[in-house]
């Protein structure tokens, strides 16, 4: 039982607030949200990084839940699955999440994070309307303005990783960081 | 014409339409996973609201958060009332915003850039 005490000591020098892993619902997604919103009331935040923190939350929750959602039932099972911390480490939160998606999407995944790393608080601006303006919406309801807005609020580069599962699957990891 | 009274949730805000008085008022958190049916009851009153419409039609938006699912509705929104506008009725929209809450600002700022509609930003006094 060793293992559950290292488990604690390394998220607690990690700085963890809160952490998931599992399949991303529904209930899930207010639970997670109306813990965070009750913690960041306890440690007093200025209502602007309240909003903030919760705004992205929002964004990177619902990535994973549509993400999920939208994913092909035939592969594999752990597919449904992710991963979601949040941390809080000399006053500057990051939210972290991480996922599987298929060889085929890498790509323009990449692509469209690359993008969006490119860009200065006003040409995501004007990216964003554009978007807004003339971009489809999916059945589900995601519009592909997700990522955009989370680095418009965040006002940080976008970091992500992505890492070789097997020959059809990568591990995708997003870290937010939210400026002060 | 009804009247759309829909009560807020933890992911959904109040909204109310009166189209006998062309007042609409959408108040609180909007962010459903699934925007597109939530906005749809007020997308189709609206739609209704355009062929008999009241002389002003005024809308406060006070939203406390909203997610980029919702922010696409919102727009099909606005687009209705834009309609509505160069029709029959004078439309107004007033867009709250809590002073500090910048984004806020900002995402009234780009539907004021998109929209032909009188738009009005009001800074109230936070919570």
């Amino acid at each position: 039982m060793d293992n559950i005490h290292d488990f604690y000591n390394k998220m607690e020098k990690g700085n963890i607030m809160l952490s998931f892993k599992g399949e991303v619902t529904s209930d899930l997604l207010t639970s997670i949200l109306q813990i965070m919103e009750s913690k960041m009331e306890t440690l007093d935040e200025s209502p602007k990084i309240k909003k903030k923190v919760y705004n992205i939350l929002v964004e990177c929750l619902q990535n994973l839940y549509h993400h999920i959602d939208e994913d092909d039932v035939s592969t594999i099972i752990k597919e449904n699955s992710a991963l979601f911390m949040i941390k809080k480490e000399d006053g500057e939160y990051s939210i972290m999440t991480g996922n599987f998606i298929t060889k085929d999407n890498v790509d323009s995944l990449k692509h469209r994070l690359d993008k969006i790393n490119q860009m200065d608080k006003d040409e995501l601006k004007d990216y964003y309307k554009e978007v807004l303006n003339n971009g489809e919406m999916s059945a589900k309801g995601g519009g592909g303005l997700g990522m955009i807005d989370i680095a418009r609020k965040s006002g940080k580069k976008l970091e992500y990783h992505f890492d070789k599962v097997d020959d059809y699957h990568y591990f995708f990891s997003l870290n937010i960081k939210v400026a002060q | 014409m009804k009247d759309i009274k829909i009560e807020g949730s933890p992911k959904t805000p109040i909204i109310e339409f009166n189209p006998s008085t062309g007042y609409l008022l959408v108040r609180g958190r909007s962010i459903p996973e699934n925007s597109i049916d939530f906005y749809k009851s007020l997308i189709d009153a609206l739609e209704a609201y355009n062929i008999n419409s009241q002389p002003d039609t005024k809308v406060d938006i006070q939203l406390e958060y909203f997610n980029t699912s919702s922010s696409k509705c919102i727009l099909d929104v606005f687009k209705k009332l834009e309609v509505i506008n160069s029709g029959g009725s004078n439309v107004v929209i007033n867009w709250y915003y809590e002073e500090d809450d910048e984004d806020m600002l900002e995402a009234g700022e780009d539907y004021q850039a998109i929209i032909n509609v009188p738009f009005k930003m009001i800074e109230v006094e936070e919570k």
